[in-house]
C-alpha cells in the first residue's frame, strides 16, 4: 500500500500536524513500508473472530455515587499557557 | 549488589543510615551524568526524608515495607508538585498537580524517591534515543543503547543510581531494556496495576511495573504498588497475593514450555544457547518441559503496531497548547496555534506514530487495520489462553539480539519496531512476564530470558525466576 503526498497532507490535516515538503517525503516513504509489513495480517481469516479492544473484558465497573473532592482551580489553572481569570486564554477562534 | 529487599531489612535493623545512603546514591548520579538516566534529581527533598526516616527510626517507630531503599521513577509517572515532561518539549513547564497511585503507594510505604529518569518520548521507542533530553547511554557499554522506552529506569538501577526504579511496559518497555542492562524487570498483568497519573500512551496495553537487581526485589515493589484503584476503573479486583511468601515456595510444580515460534531465525545464538542451558538445567532439577506452538506470534508486530499508534494518536489529542504545556507563540488564530504547537512540540517519532494510528482509524481504512489487528489480538489471546491450559510458565528470549549501537536503528523505523518481537505478544494478551538476567555475550553484554505467565499469575513467574537465580545462575551483577 503506497501512501501518496496527497494522502500525507490529509492525516496530517486530521492530526493537526504540518511538515516540509521534505518530511512529507519521508513520511510517505516510511507509511508505505510499514503498511507493506502489516498487510501480512491479511494471510489470516478473521471473518468468525469479534475484534478485542480490552484484555479483561470487564463491563460497566461501578462505584458508589458519592461527591469526592476535585483538584483546586489554581493547580489547574497554574499550568495554562495563556489565561485570563479563571479562565483558558486562547487566540482568535474566528479570523 | 545488594538486594533491596536484604538493604530494607539491614535498614530496619539500625545497620545504615539513609542519609548517608542518599549521599551515595546522589554521587552516583553526579559521576554518571554522562549516561543521561535523570531529567530531574530531587536532591533535597530525598536528603529531607532519609533524615525523617532516621528520626522515625531512632524513635522506634513503625516502619514501611520500603523504608530504607532509593527509588528512581519514570517520567511518564506523575509526582504532585513536580514537572514531568515524558521527554517532550510539548509538556514544557508542565507541574502535575496530583500524584500517580504508584506514587502515593511508595510514598506511604517509606520510599525515597530520588529522580525522574529519562525515556523515549512519550515512551515510543525500543532505544530511549527519542528523548528531548538527548539520548540514554547503556552503563555495561557506554556505545551501546540501553534499550526503551525505560531506558533510564533500567539504567538507574543496573548503575547503582537507585535500589529500585518503576517504569511503563507498552511492547517491552520495562522487559527490553531490562534485558539490556542485565536487570530484573517485570510487565505485570493488565489490570494488577493502577494506571491512574501514568501519562497515556496505548491505553490498553499500558502498564507500570518495577525494575530491581533480584526477583525478591521486584517482588518486594509490585506488592507495593499492586491492586485495585477506585480511580482506575480498569484495575481487576483480584487479591493481591503476599510475593514474598510465595517465593519460599518450591516451584517444581509448575510446568514449563518452550514456543518453537522465539526460537527461529533472527535469535542471536549466544542468547539461544545461554537459554537452551538454562532449560537443560531445570530438566535435570526434575521440571516438566513442554515444547509447544504459537504460530501466531509472526502476526503480533503487525498488529502492536497498529493498535498501539491508534490508541496513541486518540491519547496524544490532547496535547493541544491550551491547558498545559507548551504553546507555539504569535499564532494568528486557534486552528495556526493547534498545527503549529504540535508541530514544534512533538519529535520525529510520535509524529510518525501519530500519523500511523491517524491513518488506520481514518475513513475507508478503519475495518482493513485498526478492526482487522483487533481481531488478530484476539487470536492471539486465545492462542495464549490455550498455552496456559498446558503449561504454567512459558520461557522465551526477551530481545533478538543485545544491546544494539547507538544509532544503529534510528533511519530505519521498522528495524527498531522489529526489536520488540518477543515482547509486544505479552501487551496483546494482557498477560505478565518477567525478565531476568541470565549471563552475557562473549563480548560481556547482559543476556536476558523472558518468564510469562498467565492473567494474574505473577507469583509463577517470581517463584520460577527466584528458583533460577538462586539455584541455577548465581548474581549475574
Amino acid at each position: 500500500m503506497a501512501i501518496t503526498i496527497e494522502q500525507v497532507e490529509h492525516i496530517a490535516r486530521l492530526a493537526k500536524l504540518e511538515f516540509t515538503e521534505e518530511e512529507k517525503q519521508r513520511i510517505s516513504r516510511e507509511l508505505s513500508r510499514i503498511l507493506e509489513y502489516v498487510e501480512k495480517l491479511n494471510e489470516l481469516d478473521t471473518s468468525r473472530v469479534e475484534p478485542l479492544s480490552h484484555t479483561t473484558e470487564m463491563t460497566n465497573v461501578m462505584r458508589p455515587d458519592t461527591v469526592t473532592g476535585s483538584l483546586p482551580l489554581a493547580a489547574v489553572l497554574n499550568n495554562a499557557p495563556s489565561r485570563q481569570g479563571n479562565f483558558f486564554k486562547v487566540p482568535k477562534v474566528v479570523k | 549488589m545488594e538486594s533491596a529487599r536484604v538493604r530494607h531489612q539491614q535498614y530496619v535493623r539500625g545497620q545504615f543510615r539513609l542519609t548517608d545512603v542518599v549521599e551515595t546514591y546522589l554521587a552516583r548520579i553526579e559521576t554518571q551524568k554522562y549516561l543521561n538516566a535523570f531529567i530531574q534529581v530531587y536532591a533535597d527533598e530525598a536528603r529531607e526524608r532519609a533524615r525523617e526516616l532516621d528520626e522515625r527510626r531512632a524513635k522506634g517507630e513503625s516502619l514501611g515495607a520500603l523504608a530504607g531503599l532509593v527509588i528512581a521513577v519514570k517520567d511518564n509517572i506523575v509526582i504532585k508538585d513536580h514537572l514531568t515532561t515524558c521527554a517532550s518539549h510539548i509538556l514544557d513547564h508542565f507541574v502535575a498537580p496530583y500524584h500517580a497511585t504508584v506514587v502515593e503507594k511508595i510514598l506511604q510505604a517509606d520510599g525515597v524517591i530520588i529522580g525522574k529518569t529519562n525515556l523515549d518520548e512519550f515512551a515510543m521507542g525500543s532505544s530511549t534515543e527519542n528523548s528531548y533530553f538527548g539520548a540514554v547511554r547503556n552503563p555495561v557499554d557506554p556505545e551501546r543503547v540501553p534499550g526503551g522506552s525505560s531506558g533510564g529506569s533500567a539504567v538507574a538501577v543496573a548503575a547503582g543510581m537507585a535500589d529500585l526504579a518503576l517504569g511503563s511496559d507498552t511492547g517491552g518497555s520495562i522487559r527490553q531494556p531490562a534485558a539490556f542492562c542485565g536487570v530484573v524487570g517485570l510487565k505485570p498483568t493488565y489490570g494488577r496495576v493502577s494506571r491512574y497519573g501514568l501519562v497515556a500512551y496505548a491505553s490498553s496495553l499500558d502498564q507500570i511495573g518495577p525494575f530491581g537487581h533480584t526477583v525478591e526485589d521486584v517482588a518486594l515493589l509490585t506488592r507495593v504498588i499492586a491492586g485495585p484503584d477506585p480511580r482506575d476503573s480498569t484495575t481487576v479486583p483480584v487479591e493481591v497475593p503476599d510475593y514474598l511468601k510465595a517465593l519460599n515456595q518450591s516451584p517444581l510444580d509448575l510446568t514449563i514450555g518452550i514456543p518453537r515460534e522465539y526460537y527461529q531465525e533472527g535469535l542471536d545464538p549466544n542468547i539461544r544457547e545461554a537459554i537452551q542451558s538454562v532449560v537443560d538445567r531445570l530438566r535435570k532439577a526434575g521440571f516438566t518441559i513442554r515444547e509447544l506452538h504459537l504460530p501466531l506470534t509472526d502476526y503480533a508486530i503487525a498488529a502492536y503496531y497498529i493498535v498501539a499508534t491508534a490508541e496513541a494518536s486518540s491519547n496524544l489529542a490532547r496535547y493541544d497548547g491550551v491547558r498545559y504545556g507548551y504553546r507555539a507563540p504569535q499564532a494568528e488564530d486557534l486552528q495556526e496555534m493547534y498545527f503549529r504547537t504540535r508541530s514544534e512540540g512533538f519529535g520525529t517519532e510520535v509524529k510518525r506514530r501519530i500519523m500511523l494510528g491517524t491513518y488506520v482509524l481514518s475513513a475507508g481504512y478503519y475495518e482493513a487495520y485498526y478492526k482487522k489487528a483487533q481481531q488478530v489480538r484476539r487470536m492471539i489471546k486465545d492462542e495464549f489462553d490455550a498455552a496456559f491450559r498446558e503449561v504454567d510458565v512459558l520461557i522465551t528470549p526477551t530481545t533478538p539480539t543485545p544491546a544494539f549501537r547507538l544509532g544503529e536503528k534510528l533511519d530505519d523505523p521498522l528495524q527498531m519496531y522489529l526489536s520488540d518481537i518477543y515482547t509486544v505478544t505479552v501487551n496483546l494478551a494482557g498477560i505478565c512476564a518477567l525478565n531476568l538476567p541470565i549471563g552475557e555475550t562473549p563480548e560481556g553484554l547482559p543476556i536476558g530470558m523472558q518468564l510469562m505467565g498467565g492473567m494474574f499469575r505473577e507469583s509463577d513467574l517470581f517463584r520460577l525466576g527466584h528458583f533460577i537465580e538462586k539455584q541455577l545462575v548465581g548474581p549475574v551483577h
